[in-house]
């Protein structure tokens, strides 16, 4: 535990990847090889479930920490990280444990099945006996998401770099469902074992926005164009008469979309499609806002089936006949979809339409239908190139269309979390709206909280300090004064939101300091904008 | 209903019997003043009453003012009204103000801390009916450390990166946690460099304590002389091309508020140490019950949240808007560092 919290407390306190690199290199020649398959686990989100729920944790750190629980729940609110207001709040000690990691996450896993008193006097036990920064990571094991600037992707470097393994090969092998408690290092980093790959997907291929002039890309025959969908990034994997989908989180979702089982008896084994799940509801494409009754969940009723269908929009094929054409041209890929997609004739399966375009020029003004088909913008592929792993330059880019916006008035703050505690970050917005009696009054539509420098951050979160008109726990009116351009992605009419409108991806754009509120947009300005 | 002993009014902490405010924000004819920070001891005044020990800081910082200096204990009277200054332990020089008319007492902390820093003079409860305390660190997750650890830490981080060949970066204010910081520096690892502010207000200080030797960084200063020897300079600083010139470099900052991992992540400060001016939860809660006061009121800081958790434990506990910076300072760049500098 002592290397882990070491390793943690070097990775938060810098912002140099090379650092990072080198710390996870470091540790993993060190550390033991249980440890290793642990730390994995827990920097590519699998850490074992929650052994106690955070109501718990929070009563119980106030306890042992001799407050009221409303004390402990206002430093909570102004620390901004659960795991490290328990670790300040309880009574400082200096010793410290000789206990592994894989210990401590054995112990939590079985502490899951432990009754309430059993679990209090765990934590009671190891919060008396670690330091201040292990307490801090071993409650962070427990309330899960180690948000310290680790993404798999570093993480896969550092792993590359210790054991001389490519790191594709590597990003491929830690994909998909295994269990730390179960798997070994030798089996999940070392050996090669084909009876796991049945369920395993491949790392997506991601693209970055375009940067320079579209016609800078060059001859329009060397690309390929289409519509960039709105919905879920999944990969379809038909293995040995067995359907998996995988979410680009890494998430298998399979269950959560049953029309999708067709699939199986139509498509050959060996098969694995990229494409976009997309609310279909009444036989067209709908908005992201459709599909979020389908995501978060768990039993789905058949009258949600009935009002939010969904398809897959394929757009590309990475294994056929249980061969990995990763490698291949895109345009080979391409080819061999239209044909899967054709001879499984099934209305889930659908194609994402190629656009054949002559020129740039054209390319240009088929980005501007997209909102009308309810897309965010477009894709541009070179013909010619394989299927990479992670995010990567060159090949293919996205073009999203220009964001929508808004002027909108700042009526509530509440303070940030990480790098942003203790300062107002996270904001509400309203738009003006006439009430019964004829009146202006300001209605909230969207909370943003990126999109401004840190310097006008500090500047706004002074104001809001000093212009706070009620307090609600953590968050605070303030005076309607300032406003700002609000962009945002997609819009759509919406019963839960009090504005009776949802916007997708919302974010400041900028500071209006030359607009007076009375100068900021109303509800009707912005249900103009719905398609 | 009697006026009490003392008012919050527009201009500051108001004696309406004696005429007098103590550590106003706007102009007035008569102020006494807690220490010499901007947020307290601010220009204007027709007459300034102060410790001593004061005198110096703010006659450097606000020039030509009528000033007279006071002995700790030392009672004065205007109008019938007691006065005397009492040690705070904050900076140098910084005092609480203890009020006294018809057997009732009221003393005014200003800034103060429990911890004895070795160069201000250390705090001394004072008993007294109404308590007005700052809760710049009013929560529980403020615990601060026996400052000798914290300078071994301190010259731990300066030698590493002495030995890396970097030049060390500490942050602190001009006055107080610069001097501070100053004093327990192990001169053994290598030279002191100073930013301006810090070295001027060194110098002003420099005939009540004995520093270890600093030299003032300036236009002639070459890098190369630097590595491997520490600088200290305003928060302010960071940032600025002043320190660009200095690579290769490592930062830190000295505050209370590197108590958060996100405070330093925010200012990207390659470290912190939580090193803190002002009273810690318990040292708040401690001094207050030494005082023995009934009332108490909290000026600046989370006083809404301290205040609160005063009355539950039985305290008649309320607030009172002030323009002492609490919330907002040293993580803000309007606060008094940008101020002063």
């Amino acid at each position: 535990m002592k290397n882990f919290a070491q390793l943690i407390k070097t990775l938060d306190s810098t912002n140099k990847t090379t650092t990072k690199v080198q710390a996870l290199a470091n540790y993993f020649s060190v550390a033991t090889d249980k440890d290793k398959v642990w730390t994995i686990a827990i920097l590519s989100h699998r850490r074992p479930p929650r052994p106690v729920n955070t109501t718990l944790l929070r009563k119980w750190a106030s306890e042992l920490a001799n407050i009221p629980l409303w004390l402990f729940e206002e430093s909570y609110h102004i620390v901004g990280d659960l795991a490290e207001t328990i670790a300040l709040v309880v009574p400082a000690t200096k010793s410290s444990t000789e206990k592994t990691l894989t210990q401590f996450l054995e112990e939590m896993i079985a502490l899951k099945k432990k009754t309430d008193e059993q679990k209090k006097a765990y934590l009671f036990e190891n919060w008396k006996i670690l330091d201040y920064y292990e307490r801090f990571v071993f409650t962070k094991l427990i309330t899960g998401g180690f948000r310290i600037g680790v993404s798999q992707k570093l993480m896969t470097r550092a792993l590359a770099k210790s054991t001389a393994i490519d790191q594709d090969i590597l990003a491929y092998k830690l994909m998909g469902n295994w269990n730390p408690d179960k798997i070994t290092f030798q089996q999940l980093i070392l050996e090669e074992n084909e009876s796991d790959y049945l369920s395993k997907p491949y790392p997506f291929y991601l693209a970055y926005p375009i940067e320079n002039e579209i016609a800078n890309l060059g001859d329009i025959n060397l690309w390929s164009a289409e519509h960039k969908w709105d919905g879920i990034r999944s990969q379809t994997i038909i293995r040995n008469n067995e359907l998996f989908i995988w979410s680009r989180g890494e998430e298998l979702v399979t269950d959560k979309y049953p029309e999708f089982q067709a699939l199986v008896d139509t498509i050959p084994n060996g098969t694995v499609i990229d494409a976009e799940i997309l609310p279909f509801p009444n036989g067209q494409i709908g908005t992201f806002n459709d599909l979020q009754s389908r995501i978060g969940r768990k039993t789905i009723s058949k009258n949600l089936l009935q009002k939010v269908p969904v398809i897959l929009k394929a757009y590309d094929l990475l294994e056929w006949k249980g061969e990995d054409i990763r490698n291949r041209p895109f345009s080979y890929r391409r080819d061999l979809l239209e044909k899967v997609v054709k001879s499984a004739a099934l209305n889930v399966l659908q194609l994402s339409k190629t656009m054949y375009c002559n020129s740039w020029e054209e390319v240009a003004k088929e980005r501007e239908q997209s909102r009308e088909v309810h897309s965010e913008g477009l894709m541009l592929k070179r013909k010619d190139s394989p299927y990479l792993v992670g995010r990567k330059k060159g090949d293919w880019w996205k073009w999203k269309v220009d964001p929508l916006t808004i002027d909108g008035v700042l009526t509530y703050a509440m303070r940030g979390h990480g790098r942003r505690s203790n300062l107002f970050t996270d904001y509400t917005f309203a738009l003006w709206k006439e009430n019964e009696k004829g009146e202006k009054e300001l209605v909230t539509f969207a909370k943003a909280y990126s999109g401004l420098t840190d310097a006008e951050f500090r500047k706004i979160d002074n104001w809001i300090k000093k212009n706070t008109l009620e307090r609600f726990g953590p968050v605070r009116s303030v005076t309607p004064h300032h406003v700002f351009e609000i962009a945002f992605e997609g819009i759509a009419l919406s019963s839960r939101h009090k504005s009776g409108v949802a916007t997708r991806f919302p974010r400041i754009l900028r500071w209006r300091k030359d607009k007076s509120i009375h100068e900021a947009n109303s509800i009707s300005d912005l249900k103009q904008m719905i398609i | 209903m009697k006026t009490p002993l003392l008012e919050f009014t527009s201009k500051g902490i108001y004696c309406s019997i004696a005429k007098v405010y103590l550590d106003p924000w706007k102009p007035v004819d008569k102020a006494i003043i807690s220490h010499g920070h901007a947020d307290h001891s601010r220009w204007g005044h027709k007459a300034y009453i102060t410790h001593h020990r004061n005198v110096p800081i703010i006659l450097h910082r606000l020039g030509e003012i009528n000033v007279s200096g006071k002995e700790w204990g030392e009672t004065f009277f205007i109008n019938n009204v007691k006065f005397s200054l009492h040690p705070a332990g904050h900076i140098i020089g910084s005092s609480q103000i203890r009020v006294e008319h018809k057997g009732e007492v009221w003393v005014f902390t200003g800034d103060y801390k429990v911890q004895d820093d070795g160069i201000s003079t250390p705090y001394e409860p004072i008993k007294c009916n109404t308590f007005i305390t700052e809760c710049t660190f009013g929560l529980p997750a403020f615990k601060w450390v026996a400052q000798k650890e914290v300078f071994e830490n301190i010259n731990r981080w300066w030698s590493e990166n002495k030995s890396e060949g970097k030049t060390s970066i500490l942050f602190g204010y001009s006055l107080g946690k610069a001097q501070r910081l100053l004093k327990y520096l192990e001169t053994d690892i290598g030279k002191i460099y100073t930013h301006g502010a810090i070295e001027n207000m060194t110098q002003v200080l420099r005939p009540l304590i004995d520093f270890p030797k600093t030299t003032l960084i300036t236009r002639d200063t070459k890098k190369e002389e630097l590595l491997g020897n520490i600088v200290l300079a305003p928060p302010s600083a960071h940032g600025s091309t002043w320190i660009r010139k200095m690579v290769p470099y490592v930062t830190a900052s000295a505050s209370g508020w590197m108590t958060f991992r996100g405070a330093r992540r925010r200012r990207a400060i390659d470290k912190g140490f939580v090193l803190s001016d002002h009273c810690d939860w318990q040292g708040l809660l401690n001094s207050i019950e030494a005082t023995g006061a009934e009332k108490i009121i909290c000026t600046h800081g989370y006083t809404e949240i301290f205040s609160r958790y005063l009355q539950e434990q039985g305290y008649d506990a309320r607030t009172e808007e002030t323009q002492y910076e609490g919330e907002l300072n040293e993580l803000n760049p309007t606060s008094k560092e940008e101020v002063e500098a």
